[in-house]
């Protein structure tokens, strides 16, 4: 027995040899992953991206419209409770508003101005650099486009693991717990071709991939200029392009990003 | 040796009976879910992992104990171990078993599982974890059933085999490093992004499943002619106290950091653990009690352990192990899961509580963990007790 037991540790002996002769190409990996996502590859490729102004989006009518415009075109129900009210626990949504302190936790202090702090803020999924969600997703049901940057989601290969929902810091995304046809139904109906759901599948803004390729701008961008006062409250564009309607605001304005210090890389900006 | 399975005694028929039934009502359950999706369960949008996820966290440590008799008997030659070591082996089958049955009664879409297979993916770690899980029960019930059956025939089991004992080893330690892993690489989640998420969960392990392997000796011991040995017995109290102390000290660690750095993301978890949350005039507290509890029966059965009169004694030594399991129980298969949401990433607190059919599907997937076990140790308790009375006729 004592034998075998010097003959296993040997043996360990050799594998961990084996691991550490390794580790120098894990090592040449991990560094070119670290300059794959540094700064200056990043600003070459084509990635979509979206600034909003806080101040503009006060407008409830705006944000409405916004919202609206996105769920209706993307057959987003509203999930109801059985006395007609909204379910919380249960809401599909792709745009919406929170408030400032909980939108960005991290730059709110104890002697902000009130007002600030119970601001409503637009909030929408990040098309992030580094999406935690597509990181973890075990059938790659989101993933993101390397031709724009979009972080995409396949409804129907989804298997509704919700580790997604579990890895996005930024709460953007949406489970069906129940049948939403049922509830668009009940609601305003099944509007236009974008596919209905079925239950138990994680759906989120797409930045309105299907429109773009048709060469429309996204819904709540669209609906949003419509209203009186509300150009330019959201504003889309091409980081990778300098002349680009987003980049050129960049320059120019203060913004910040929502929890940055994740290193998730989000790419909706916010000018304050 | 699976004739075993289909002969016994009018209780061991009751007792399939038994978990027949649970098993039944769970599937009962688990049909309305299918037809009316997961909006059954008490999870929400904040909280979207809930109680069948918990069970599946808690589960995988139970299954990586087996390690524990696997261990010391193969690598250490403890003798005390030669019998005790299958009844480990077949504790672990039926625990993967129903950590596989958690995931997939969690699943949105479970027709499309096997889309994990068809795209594999691996930098997702749920892709790792459903790879080491399937590896780990292929694993044990080759094992368990090899050296079972060798044993039947009164001869060593194969050589080739070594290499397969010698990879349950590690193999184990990684089921349980890879489900944490699920946890602990999420940046958007502070309660889980710690390192020592990995060691607790094994710690706490190696304290539950060899408490649970002790209760069930002593039931085997009871209820059988097959005796898996006192010394056995009391070197699982000894594996169950250092595992039992590293766990709590573990979780101080843990402690430690949170509370002392103060830093809000850290503290909310243990705030709304231990004592709940407020906002707007609201208490949020529904945990509380159960994890009070919890450390209660665990940092008092750790204390307890510490006797020999108590470890070693078999008529107690049962009784604080049940405390341990439900100790950390609530610990990994109440709190940990649940806590990781609250508050959620946009600082809202959803409280979740399970619904009815949530737990009838629950208490289905214990029952059928319970079904495969109560076979897997009948076949055991036959193969041992014809061998012994084998021995008795040759004389």
């Amino acid at each position: 027995m004592d034998d075998t037991r010097r003959k296993f540790l040997k043996k360990a002996g050799y594998a961990s040899l084996g691991i550490s002769c390794a580790l120098p190409l894990l090592d040449a990996k991990l560094l070119a992953m670290s300059e794959e996502t540094g700064t200056h590859e990043a600003a070459a490729k084509k990635q979509l991206a979206m600034v909003i102004d806080i101040k503009k989006c006060q407008n409830k009518q705006l944000v409405d419209a916004a919202a609206n415009a996105c769920h209706t075109v993307h057959n987003v129900p509203t999930i109801t409770d059985a006395k007609g009210n909204i379910n919380k626990e249960e809401e599909v949504k792709w745009i919406w508003t929170e408030k400032f302190a909980n939108t960005f936790p991290e730059q709110v202090h104890a002697r902000l101005e009130r007002s600030i702090l119970d601001e409503d803020v637009v909030v929408l999924c990040n098309h992030c650099s580094r999406p935690p969600c597509v990181r973890v997703c075990p059938t790659q049901a989101t993933w993101k486009r390397d031709t724009d940057g979009i972080v995409m989601m396949d409804m129907h290969r989804c298997i509704g693991c919700r580790y997604c929902m579990a890895a996005c810091p930024y709460g953007a995304r949406s489970f069906n717990w129940n049948e939403p046809r049922k509830f668009l139904e009940k609601g305003r109906g099944i509007v236009g071709e974008y596919p209905t759901r079925t239950k138990g599948v994680v759906e989120k803004c797409t930045f309105c991939a299907d429109r773009l390729s048709d060469g429309l701008e996204p819904a709540c961008v669209e609906a949003a200029n419509k209203v009186p006062g509300g150009k330019d409250a959201l504003v889309f564009g091409d980081l990778s392009d300098p002349n680009s309607k987003v980049n050129l605001i960049l320059n120019k304005k203060h913004t910040i990003c929502r929890k940055v210090g994740l290193g998730t890389g989000p790419n909706i900006y916010y000018i304050i | 040796m699976l004739e075993h399975a289909f002969k016994g005694s009018k209780n061991y028929w009751l007792l399939l009976g038994f978990w027949g039934i649970i098993i039944a009502m769970g599937a009962g359950a688990y049909a309305v879910q299918l037809r009316d999706g997961l909006t059954i369960t008490g999870m929400s949008r904040d909280v979207s992992w809930g109680f069948y996820i918990s069970q599946f966290t808690f589960m995988v440590g139970v299954a990586a104990s087996a390690v524990m008799v696997v261990l010391p008997y193969y690598l250490h030659d403890h003798k005390a171990f030669a019998k005790t070591v299958i009844l480990g082996e077949f504790v672990a089958v039926p625990a993967v078993l129903t950590c596989m049955l958690f995931i997939f009664v969690d699943m949105g879409q479970p027709a499309r599982v096997l889309n994990v297979i068809l795209h594999p993916t691996l930098h997702s770690v749920m892709f790792w974890d459903m790879s080491v899980l399937m590896g780990y029960l292929v694993l044990n019930l080759l094992i368990g059933t090899i050296t079972l059956d060798c044993e039947r025939k009164g001869k060593h089991y194969p050589h080739w085999l070594k290499f397969f004992i010698y990879l349950s080893i590690p193999w184990a330690v990684s089921i349980h490093t890879v489900t944490a892993f699920l946890y602990a690489g999420l940046e958007g989640r502070p309660f889980w992004m710690t390192a020592i998420l990995a060691p607790r969960f094994l710690a706490s392990a190696f304290a539950t499943g060899p408490s649970l392997l002790i209760i069930l000796a002593v039931i085997v011991r009871k209820i059988s002619k097959f005796d898996p040995g006192e010394k056995a017995i009391r070197t699982l109290a000894t594996i169950v106290t250092y595992s039992m102390l590293i766990n709590l000290f573990f979780f101080l660690v843990e402690a430690f950091t949170s509370i002392y750095s103060d830093m809000p993301h850290h503290l909310h978890a243990f705030e709304y653990m231990f004592v709940g949350l407020h906002e707007n005039g609201v208490t949020y507290d529904v945990l509380v009690p159960w994890m009070r509890a919890g450390m209660v029966f665990s940092f008092i059965t750790g204390f307890l352990m510490l006797f020999p009169g108590i470890r070693w004694n078999l008529k107690v030594v049962p009784y604080v192990c049940v405390f341990i399991i439900c100790g950390t129980w609530i610990e990994k298969g109440l709190g940990l899961v649940i806590t990781g949401f609250i508050p959620s990433t946009l600082g809202h607190i959803t409280e979740y509580v399970p619904t009815a059919p949530e737990l009838m599907v629950t208490f289905g997937i214990y029952a059928i963990g319970a079904f495969v076990l109560t076979v897997l140790y009948k076949i055991i308790i036959g193969v041992r007790e014809r061998r012994a009375g084998y021995g008795a006729d040759a004389q």
